[in-house]
């Protein structure tokens, strides 16, 4: 082929070989250094793709993240940079005194400069059983590496139950976890004494196994794999000591080679990689660096190293845009100092510098609480951190990872600063605060509010709180408000009783109280502070904690006693800034009807509604009704309370499923209904918000609910509890994962039980989840550890069949002036003077 | 505003309206009054609107000492208008039960509205 006149448009030819995440990388940064004008750009890909994100396979694997949202650069991308993309075409052969590249599709393409990016592959240790004669891979036996090995997982994981994953690193557990989601049993094998040991010691390890196994995988380390059983389907591998783990599917996750075989037959210098100096050029087989020739990525061996990662390859991109583009001729790249966080089948893992001290002067440090699945361990040297080790807990990794890349000076105390040992780091972090830093972002209280409230003479927390209003609004800063009246008191605060007990006016934790209010038969507010109160005094802070308390207990049975209740529970809506309250009709699910829309509307017209806002809870409120409206409002809409205002079940927010959705996996809106049907209006110690998805896509915010429902492939729900998307940011931990929508509605309603009879009052189920830990949470409402799995039901139970819409009392008032105007209002009872 | 005014008492209306452990607002003279009946049977009587943003006191939760407020939970002690939580206090007022009514004295407006504290 005839080479393309230099000279046409003064551009030059740059060929690229690889268009993976270093080669479409390093192009994205040529083209940002104005390359497009020096340079026609042409570039090979072998996968027939444009570039994606290789390391969020692990999340289409697992169903968390479709094929499309992992792509990086389009096909459009491509057109728009006018590179001409030869996509799934290999090249076979570089012809450096030719300066073209040949490909497999017989074409050649000159080049001035050429970039080789062409990645690694899939490590495949040769095991008997493996392959089969002239036709490759078995179809049981997978790599996973690329969309297409993603692909072609999923799709035999359908038909397919036992999974052994050989490889016991990154990918290797990757690949165990995303198969686990698509209801395969895996077995993960390990050669190796550890998991992880390219990155982890022997004891950061097992804490990382623990968890591991925790989530059902089992996993077998120090275990050679030497075969591969079965003919057209496979039955099992076969261990080194004779064992034999029964399987269906084999994954091989053993590693990754660098791909040089190119450069190698071309005439390149290739040892574990393709070896560059520092410009990322290529050096020839005599050791001589090419002028026109570089390479870039996991192909590239550069002083001795191999990277596996991604941060040291956009590095090596930006060096090597800077040499080609001119931008700067003399940039130079050094090797990367790796520290890699990571999250490893849902388990935080951090790894920098060395896993063990090296000589005998370096200091370890090493925390192991493997039963908390906790590790922490790290290795200074000089006062300079050279290695750390975090699983579990990635809460200090942001500084270490600074000390580590800066190589900066550890302070003195520095174990204190890493670990948080003996002395409470956050007073550390308090005291450090300015004054102004506002501490309680709802009711505006700052960091020197609280200190002067302690100087004053309050000496708990209660009581600082109860002065200052700190912690009052939304509750979210109280363990900060905690940390400063304990900085502030230094050490003279008075041990606070209180904070134990469900309520500030009885003096009993959650747990003893129920049993007493049982064992008396207490059934109003009034009978419990009579019975179990300091000299009988009623509180009225504990008042709406105990009929709440009450309601669960009792059902229908409580004696209700009005001035027990908020606002709020009195007249059946949410009260706001100017007195008015806003009504909320119920919406089962979001999903509503002409009929009700038209009625809604109607409303609006007759009662002049000042605002009508759609909610997050997928319905809506219609916000400035006065108090002795709602009666007349409530009868007009003819609607059930939607509760969105109590501390109780409050919606179940939903995507439109399966009926109409093209992605829906299963009939969430349905479901929806079916649990907002069942479980409406259920006091709880805190609101209870919902959602059930169609897919993973999660279009009805699931991960972020108390309790959150997710269709996946094969009919199957994931069940997600303890999420939160408000003042706190948290993503549900995974229950469990079943078969049918009648077994998500009774895991439904024992969870909430649960919740109702042992978490605190206001305690959200982001807080009580961690508390008690997922895994209790699991084994008492999955795995009936306990036994009580069949009275929770029945309470539940007892609880559904008292329901009564709260908007009925409309038409018979609970008690006098119910609904009458409490100020500030216009309109007003007039009353003669005297 | 005449002087005739001074410590007037007025009839608000039957303590049946009000039910135990609870508040009712009226607009007396001019003035809105929390007459609140606590459990133990007895009654107070407090500015109807909170000075921090305006809350309605009688929609607040009381025991035999406070009302909390139902806006922002301000406190305030209900014999004498003291706040417990760092706002401005409230008036209180004398009130008694009289054949089944509830009976306020209003101080007169040449006073200082009763404000204490």
């Amino acid at each position: 082929m005839a080479r393309r006149a230099r000279d046409d448009d003064g551009r030059r030819d740059l060929v690229v070989v690889g268009n993976g995440m270093a080669g479409a990388r390093t192009v994205e940064e040529i083209l940002e250094r104005g390359g497009a004008e020096r340079f026609r750009i042409t570039m090979f890909g072998e996968e027939p793709y444009g570039n994606y994100n290789r390391i969020m396979l692990s999340n289409v694997l697992a169903g968390l993240e479709s094929e499309e949202a992992i792509f990086l650069n389009s096909m459009a991308w491509y057109r728009e940079n006018a590179i001409t993309l030869h996509a799934g075409v290999r090249v076979g052969r570089i012809d450096r005194h030719a300066r073209t590249v040949r490909a497999t599709d017989g074409s050649r393409t000159p080049y001035d400069a050429l970039v080789i990016a062409t990645g690694s592959s899939a490590f495949v240790p040769d095991i008997p059983g493996m392959r089969t004669v002239g036709r490759g891979f078995h179809q049981g036996v997978f790599r996973f590496r690329t969309l297409d090995d993603t692909r072609a997982m999923i799709r035999y994981a359908r038909t397919h139950k036992r999974a052994v994953v050989i490889g016991g690193g990154l990918l290797g557990l990757e690949a165990a976890r995303g198969l686990q989601t698509h209801g395969v049993d895996v077995t993960v094998v390990h050669g190796p004494g550890h998991l992880m040991n390219q990155q982890l010691d022997a004891a950061g390890g097992y804490v990382l196994r623990r968890g591991v196994e925790t989530l059902g995988i089992a996993v077998v380390t120090s275990a050679r794999t030497v075969g591969v059983l079965g003919d057209t389907e496979i039955t099992g591998v076969q261990l080194a000591d004779g064992r034999v783990l029964p399987c269906d599917m084999v994954v091989v996750a053993a590693g990754i080679r660098a791909n040089s075989s190119v450069a190698a037959t071309s005439g390149f210098l290739v040892e574990r990689g393709i070896v560059v100096d520092d410009q990322m050029r290529a050096l020839d087989d005599q050791g001589t660096p090419d002028p026109a020739v570089f390479a870039v990525g996991e192909c590239v061996q550069h002083r001795d190293q191999v990277y596996g990662l991604v941060a040291p390859l956009w590095e090596q991109a930006r060096v090597l845009a800077d040499v080609l583009t001119g931008a700067d001729p003399s940039a130079q790249y050094h090797g990367s100092r790796t520290a890699t966080k990571l999250k490893v089948a849902g388990i935080d893992v951090a790894s920098m510098g060395v896993t063990a001290p090296e000589r005998p002067d370096d200091d370890h440090i090493i925390v192991s609480e493997p039963r908390r699945g906790l590790y922490k361990s790290v290795v200074v040297r000089d006062d300079r951190l050279i290695g750390a080790t975090l699983v579990g807990d990635l809460e200090k990794v942001a500084p270490l990872i600074q000390a580590f890349d800066l190589g900066s000076p550890l302070p003195e105390d520095r174990i204190a600063l890493l670990f948080d040992l003996g002395t409470a780091p956050a007073a550390v972090g308090v005291a450090e605060l300015p004054d102004e830093t506002t501490v309680c972002n709802c009711n505006g209280v700052s960091k020197g509010t609280i200190a002067a409230c302690v100087r004053g003479g309050v000496a708990s927390v209660s009581g600082v709180m109860d002065a200052t209003r700190a912690g009052k609004g939304c509750g979210s800063c109280k363990s900060l408000v905690a940390q400063v009246v304990e900085w502030a008191a230094d050490g003279d605060l008075e041990v606070d009783e209180s904070a134990s007990w469900y309520v500030p006016g009885v003096p009993y934790a959650k747990a003893e109280l129920v049993a007493l209010v049982r064992e008396r038969d207490l059934r109003s507010v009034s009978a419990v502070f009579a019975e179990l109160a300091p000299e009988g005094v009623e509180d009225a802070r504990s008042k709406m904690g105990l009929t709440s308390l009450l309601r669960t207990i009792w059902g229908a049975d409580v004696v209700d006693e009005r001035d027990g209740r908020f606002i709020n529970d009195r007249v059946h809506a949410n009260i706001q800034r100017d007195g008015t309250f806003s009504v909320v009709p119920q919406m089962k699910g979001g999903v509503t009807s002409a009929d009700q829309l038209r009625r809604i509307a109607d409303v609006a017209d007759k009662h002049r509604i000042p605002m009508i806002k759609l909610t997050g809870g997928q319905r809506i409120d219609l916000l400035g009704i006065r108090k002795e409206d709602l009666p007349t409002v409530w009868a007009d809409l003819d609607m059930p309370s939607g509760y969105a205002y109590g501390k109780s079940f409050r919606t179940v927010k939903t995507c439109v499923g399966s009926d109409f959705c093209r992605f829906g996996l299963g009939d969430s809106t349905a479901l929806g209904i079916a649990l907002e049907t069942r479980y409406q209006g259920l006091e709880s110690p805190a609101k209870l918000k919902l959602a059930v998805t169609g897919c993973p896509r999660n279009c009805a915010e699931a991960y972020v609910k108390d309790l959150g429902v997710v269709a996946v492939d094969g009919g199957r729900w994931e069940i997600y509890v303890g999420g939160a998307a408000g003042a706190h940011i948290r993503k549900g931990d995974l229950l469990t994962t079943v078969d049918t929508p009648e077994e998500v509605v009774t895991l439904t309603g024992r969870f909430i039980q649960y919740y109702r009879e042992t978490a605190n009052w206001l305690e959200r189920t982001y807080a009580w989840v961690p508390r008690l830990g997922i895994e209790h949470v699991r084994a008492v409402v999955v795995d009936d550890a306990e036994g009580i799995a069949a009275t929770l039901d029945a309470a539940v139970e007892a609880s559904v069949d008292a329901y009564r819409d709260p908007w009925k009392e409309r038409d018979d008032p609970a008690e006098p002036g119910q609904f009458r105007t409490a100020l500030p209002l216009t309109v007003l009872p007039q009353v003669p003077v005297r | 505003m005449s002087a005739v005014e001074l410590d007037a008492a007025h009839v608000l209306g039957a303590l049946s309206e009000i039910p135990a452990g609870e508040g009712r607002a009226y607009a007396v003279a001019g003035r809105q009054v929390a007459v609140f009946r606590l459990r133990d049977g007895s009654v107070r009587a407090l500015d109807a609107v909170c000075p921090h943003r305006g809350g309605p006191l009688a929609d607040g939760q009381t025991d035999a000492d406070v009302v909390i407020c139902p806006l922002h939970a301000h406190v305030f002690d209900l014999s004498t208008g003291a706040c417990r939580s760092g706002q401005s206090d409230v008036a209180s007022y004398a009130v008694r039960v009289e054949d089944g009514q509830v009976v306020v004295v209003l101080p007169g407006t040449s006073g200082s509205a009763g404000r204490t504290g």
